[in-house]
């Protein structure tokens, strides 16, 4: 019986899916990371049954290593593998980062195409469990600004699932941001298709439409651009909202479409705001539609700080759903 | 029962001081995972219960202005290190009365006045920071010391390593204090580690390594005495393994299920705090009355502690943009 039932599950089952389902397509695909086998499955159990039913061969758990981690993963990609490590918390990569920005990201541009590494680096990101300075920020800016990485930030468990396995078979080093809250969370559940479903890198998903203004965003602040959204519905304001899904590739195209529709942008994300990527997709709108703007590009992003501990500055320093609000009526002034 | 019996044990002073040290932390943990079950509390929490002998063996051989680093599971270093009780416990309640008004939390305890100076979350970075702390006393000619603290799994990247070899290189005045409770997050040691004692690793760099008994105060208190003097005269690092266990498994809320039952139970019947306590008496180091004072005195000190932090107010919103730079900085 073939059904239609909508299947409601959160971003932990889909990437723990779209992990399956690529191990199951390729042989050449194996996990590398600190605690992702059994018994405990990952930390966050997004990689829980795997290596039980691969191996541990294929599901390997590592010692805390992240350097080596990279590195094995950049050497394996090489020769043939299709890695996917996991760096537990984002912050990590900075144990790492001469792996990801001089190996990973440059290798296939400095052998003249010779070598390529075609792997996955999944991260858990984000602010809000008061977990501090270390262990919660969102850096996919850092990728963003090194040439040969490829980056992604899905918003939703349907996405997550898409976006990983295309992430796995490209043939580039992606960076594969996962919202830390969104993992188990009921609120962010959504129907997920069954099987293969993958997304294509570099294809924006235009979440709602609308003619007045245009928020941009990804990950996590996707859900609080349409809560802006709604509010402003009632107070007439139309709000269109695209949600990136990548970063690189960007899909310039349905930006640029629709912020010359709306002739007003505002982007959203957690990440700090100085140099974070609203800075890029701004700069980016402000050169291909200047003349025909009705305001300057708006910037949601977090304070330019550190993450504090205490809950009430975390929550002053990660951009709300009120603040994507002000930012649209100030354009409309 | 785990203590040792030597000649040249620590005078009773010592000894009850070191009781002291374990009692303070093991009460303190104690509250806090009580709060927490009963949700009073909400906050991430690495209970360092089963490693109190260890703060206190190295513990009592510094001096105010040593310097220690540890790392997120650092409650027992920070009590040892004298961190004081209010302001530790309106850090990890994130209140504006914290030892760092509450911006830092608990994976970054820091309290200069106590020598205190770092708390990371970042595995194995203390190390090399250590170093940094070490080559500061040797430029300035002073004899203090520095000890590092750090777990099993932290020996296995690559900040140990590099760090491990300047000190031994720079003849540091650093001691290497690796608590080994057998488990990095979820891993065993022996799933991710290539040797059966840590201290092996020593002789790779060219310093001496020792692996002890971590839960034996007495034992812990020598093997932390020689490495202290040796760093103190100028003579160089040590690396100290200190075998232990973390009864409570990685952080609060662990499920615990890749630890065998039977080990956790056999570790939690030997409890290192009271064994301590009953060997004290037995061999008449303390009376009972002396130990119960001292425990009543504790209990109120963390009774005083909570009521201040949960009395005391959140940092106020300015304090997100300040200490980011000298000055708030565009
Ligand atoms: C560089 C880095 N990688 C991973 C982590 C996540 N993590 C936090 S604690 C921990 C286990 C560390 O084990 P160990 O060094 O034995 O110390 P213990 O927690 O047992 O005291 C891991 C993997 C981290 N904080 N930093
Ligand atoms: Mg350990």
């Amino acid at each position: 019986m073939t059904t239609t039932e909508p299947r409601i599950i959160p971003m932990g089952l889909a990437l723990n899916e779209a992990m399956d389902i690529a191990m199951g397509l390729d042989e050449k695909v194996f996990l590398l990371g600190e605690d992702i086998a059994e018994p405990s499955g990952g930390v966050y159990k997004i990689t829980k049954g795997l290596s039980t039913k691969y191996g541990t061969h294929r599901v390997r758990k590592t010692p805390i290593s992240e350097a080596a981690i990279i590195g094995a993963a950049v050497g394996a990609a090489i020769a043939g593998y299709k890695p996917v490590a996991e760096i537990m918390i984002m912050d990590f990569i900075a144990v790492c980062l001469d792996q990801i920005t001089n190996h990973a990201a440059k290798i296939r541009y400095m052998s003249g195409g010779q070598t390529t590494v075609p792997m996955v680096i999944r991260t858990s990101a984000g602010a809000g469990r008061q977990f501090g300075a270390q262990h919660s920020e969102m850096l996919e800016a850092w990728a963003v600004h090194t040439p040969g990485l490829k980056v992604v930030v899905p918003s939703n468990p349907a996405d997550a699932k898409g976006l990983l396995i295309s992430s796995i078979f490209d043939p580039d080093p992606v960076l594969f941001v996962e919202p830390m809250l969104m993992y188990w969370d009921p609120q962010y559940a959504c129907d997920v298709p069954v099987g293969d479903n993958r997304i294509p890198l570099g294809k924006a998903n235009i979440v709602r439409e609308g003619k007045d203004v245009t928020v941009i965003s990804y990950g996590k602040q996707v859900h609080d651009a349409v809560k802006a959204a709604d509010i402003l519905a009632g107070e007439g304001v139309s709000v269109e909202v695209i949600d990136l899904r990548t970063l690189v590739p960007l899909d310039e195209a349905t930006v640029l479409a629709s912020v010359s529709k709306t002739k007003r942008a505002v982007v959203v994300h957690e990440a700090v705001t100085r140099c974070g990527f609203g800075a890029e997709l701004s700069s980016r709108i402000h050169e291909e539609l200047f003349g025909t703007l009705a305001a300057p590009v708006a910037r949601v992003g977090g304070q330019n700080t550190p993450v504090p501990y205490a809950k009430n500055l975390e929550t002053a320093f990660v951009p709300q759903v009120a603040d994507i609000v002000a930012a649209i009526k100030s354009l409309n002034k | 029962m785990a203590t040792t019996n030597r000649p040249d044990s620590p005078d009773r002073e010592t000894l009850v001081q070191m009781y002291e040290i374990q009692s303070k932390i093991k009460t303190t943990d104690e509250r806090f995972r009580s709060m927490l079950t009963s949700g009073q509390i909400q906050l991430i929490y690495y209970s360092p219960r089963g490693q109190e002998c260890i703060s206190a063996g190295y513990a009592v051989h510094l001096r105010p202005d040593d310097y220690v680093v540890t790392i997120y599971r650092g409650l027992h270093d920070h009590l040892a290190k004298g961190v004081p009780m209010r302001e530790l416990w309106a850090e990890f309640l994130g209140r504006s009365t914290g030892t760092c008004k509450g911006k830092g939390g608990p994976m970054h305890i820091t309290h200069p006045d106590s020598g205190l100076v770092v708390t990371t979350g970042i595995v194995g970075s203390g190390i090399p920071i250590a170093n940094g702390f070490g080559l500061a006393a040797q430029l300035s000619g002073t004899d203090q010391v520095t000890v590092v603290n750090f777990g099993d799994g932290a020996s296995n990247i690559g900040a140990f390593h590099e760090g491990m070899n300047m000190a031994a290189v720079w003849k540091l005045p650093v001691v290497f204090v690796c608590q080994n409770n057998l488990y990095g997050e979820h891993t065993p040691m022996s799933m991710s580690t290539g040797v059966e004692y840590i201290s092996e690793r020593a002789a790779a760099y060219g310093m001496p390594g020792v692996t002890v008994n971590g839960n034996d105060p007495v034992a812990m208190w020598h093997a932390a005495g020689e490495a202290i003097a040796r760093a103190r005269a100028g003579e160089g690092p040590t690396l100290i393994e200190a075998r232990t266990y973390r009864f409570y498994g990685h952080l609060m809320g662990d499920a615990m299920e890749y630890m065998p039952k039977e080990e956790r139970k056999a570790a939690m019947a030997a409890d290192p705090v009271p064994a301590f306590r009953a060997w004290l008496l037995e061999n008449g180091h303390a009376t009972e009355a002396q130990l119960a004072e001292i425990e009543d005195k504790i209990v109120a000190m963390v009774d005083d502690a909570v009521e201040f932090a949960m009395n005391s107010p959140e940092p106020s919103l300015d304090e997100l943009y300040t200490d980011v730079y000298e000055e708030i900085t565009k």
